[in-house]
């Protein structure tokens, strides 16, 4: 029963990383930006719940919405601001625009919000809840099924919508999608405010059960790349998959060996994928 | 009628460059509405860099583009197709990660008025039926015919005034090259202007009303198609054609 309660908490926190790397995966994909921030927007996403909780009094629903679209509007205001200019750029004029994006908002982060950690109140989703025998935490209940759904959501709206159809054709052919009288800058500002979103709302759902602090998008952030280079660059089902492996992977090692250990399985997981299949799970060759 | 309103494309004196490289020096060609005109030479001439000059692909160094009384070689793509000019590139370049029934509502994007949009896919349908079977497949998994039909109910999606073609009988079988121009005539005869680019001159001769040689960038020759093709002189020196008479 302990193993079962280990592999759906993995799956759990594996749906969340599922979500912001779908968001990474997305402009990655798209436009070949690596976004190094990526981590750090998850960590605003954080702290816009805490604050919406703190100062407003939001519920976990309305806070999550609102991470939802300060960090849409934060990816919007990235691509305008910076990564419209330097996609003209050499590719590491591109690399370290993302990586000062990264220091700017971590550090911005220590000085608006200080040093300490914060965190919301315990029990703010209820108490744990005993499913069959299986103990779970209510807040990663909520936050592993909420992210699973959005996630599938981002799916479904970039393969069964227009607007998806129309970003997806910037993604693969810029060229022939301007033919088709798309404007690939609109669509790639929407991709950036997707992505951002996603880290937003995926911020505001471990908020409700992990500790808020300016560094935390560090640890976040690597995991974002681990996902998605394991999962295939671009491939949101890729990154869905990926996400739920490495959570699993993460609470089996942990249980088994140890917490402290838990990030070596991780990596060398991701290397053994990276030496046999170096396109990633479900990436295009 | 004033002569702004024609659906008139005239292009004059046009030159684009790639950083230090020369795509089109001195390019002057005019498409009369309801025409089919030609634009023919050889590999390297210049023809697709034309065409994507017109289209708003790559931007004009000097000359003028002029639709419609409006010059438009300032204009980006999206906003040419929007404007009733439409490019079939050469190669197709579908989205091949995308289903037919997606690449062909993407095409639909340059039409005012969105609701048109399924009256437009019903008159594909009724050009192309074979598209219609094939509605759910990734466009990667289609026939060059099937693709070449794709392509080209595409373009047609948006309601184009003028529709231009880079080498659209290029890696195709003779038998498909020949229905495909029959298609293409059918669309002439319902008010379709159309600008192609073409290696294979003796096809192109025989759709066009008018045609312009192209070599090393510049206009060199024009005329009716049946004055080129009479012409014994041009289809040696121009056309790489030997007639009958040439000894060579």
């Amino acid at each position: 029963m302990i193993l079962l309660q280990v592999i759906v908490a993995g799956l759990l926190i594996g749906a969340v990383y599922a979500l912001f790397s779908s968001g990474l995966t997305l402009v990655w994909g798209m436009m070949n930006v690596i976004n190094f921030a990526h981590g750090e927007f998850v960590m605003l996403g954080m702290y816009v719940a805490f604050w919406a909780f703190t100062l407003a009094h939001f519920g976990v629903a309305s806070f999550s919405a609102a991470a939802a679209v300060v960090l849409f509007m934060l990816g919007v205001l990235v691509y305008l601001a910076l990564i419209r200019h330097v996609m003209r750029g050499p590719m590491l004029a591109q690399i370290l625009s993302t990586f000062g994006l990264l220091l700017v908002l971590r550090y911005a982060a220590f000085w608006a919000f200080g040093a300490n950690f914060v965190s919301l109140p315990d029990g703010i989703l209820g108490p744990s809840l005993n499913v069959g025998g299986i103990l779970l935490s209510a807040p990663k209940l909520v936050a592993g099924v909420v992210a699973l759904a959005v996630t599938i959501g981002m799916h479904l709206l970039l393969t069964r919508t227009m607007l998806g159809s129309r970003i997806l054709a910037v993604a693969e052919d810029r060229n022939a999608a301007m033919l088709m009288g798309i404007r690939p800058d609109r669509m790639q500002a929407i991709a950036w405010g997707l992505s951002g979103a996603s880290a937003g709302i995926a911020g505001a759902l471990i908020a409700t059960f992990f500790p808020i602090s300016a560094t935390v998008g560090e640890s976040l952030g690597l995991i974002a790349f681990v996902v998605v280079t394991f999962g295939g660059f671009g491939s949101v089902p890729g990154a869905m998959i990926a996400g739920l492996i490495i959570g699993l992977i993460e609470s089996l090692s942990a249980y088994y060996v140890g917490p402290v250990y838990q990030d070596v399985f991780v990596y060398a997981l991701f290397v053994l994928v990276l030496w046999i299949r170096p396109r990633g799970l479900m990436g295009k060759a | 009628m004033p002569e702004h309103t024609v659906d008139l494309l005239k292009v004059e004196h046009l030159a684009v460059h790639y950083g230090d490289l020369v795509g089109v020096a001195d390019v002057s060609i005019e498409v009369q509405p309801g025409s089919i005109v030609a634009l023919l030479g050889s590999n390297g001439a210049g023809k697709t860099t034309t065409l994507n000059a017109i289209a708003g692909l790559v931007p004009a160094s000097k000359g003028s583009i002029e639709w419609r009384g409006e010059n438009i070689a300032r204009q980006p793509a999206y906003a040419i197709v929007r404007k009733g000019l439409a490019l079939s590139p050469e190669g197709w370049r579908l989205f091949t990660g995308q289903t037919v029934e997606q690449n062909l509502r993407l095409g639909t994007t340059p039409l005012a008025d969105r609701k048109r949009a399924p009256e437009m896919l019903e008159r594909v349908y009724a050009l192309f039926p074979r598209l219609m079977e094939r509605l759910r497949q990734r466009a990667g998994t289609l026939s060059g015919g099937e693709r070449q039909m794709l392509a080209l109910g595409r373009a047609l999606m948006g309601e184009p005034r003028i529709l231009m073609l880079d080498e659209p009988s290029l890696g195709l079988a003779p038998s498909i090259i020949e229905t495909l121009y029959e298609t293409l005539g059918r669309l002439h005869d319902q008010g379709l202007t159309l600008l192609i680019a073409e290696q294979s001159i003796q096809l192109a001769l025989e759709v066009a009303d008018y045609a312009y040689v192209l070599q090393t960038g510049r206009t060199v020759l024009d005329g009716t198609a049946e004055s080129l093709a009479a012409d014994p002189q041009v289809r040696r020196i121009y056309l790489g054609l030997e007639t009958g008479e040439a000894t060579g």
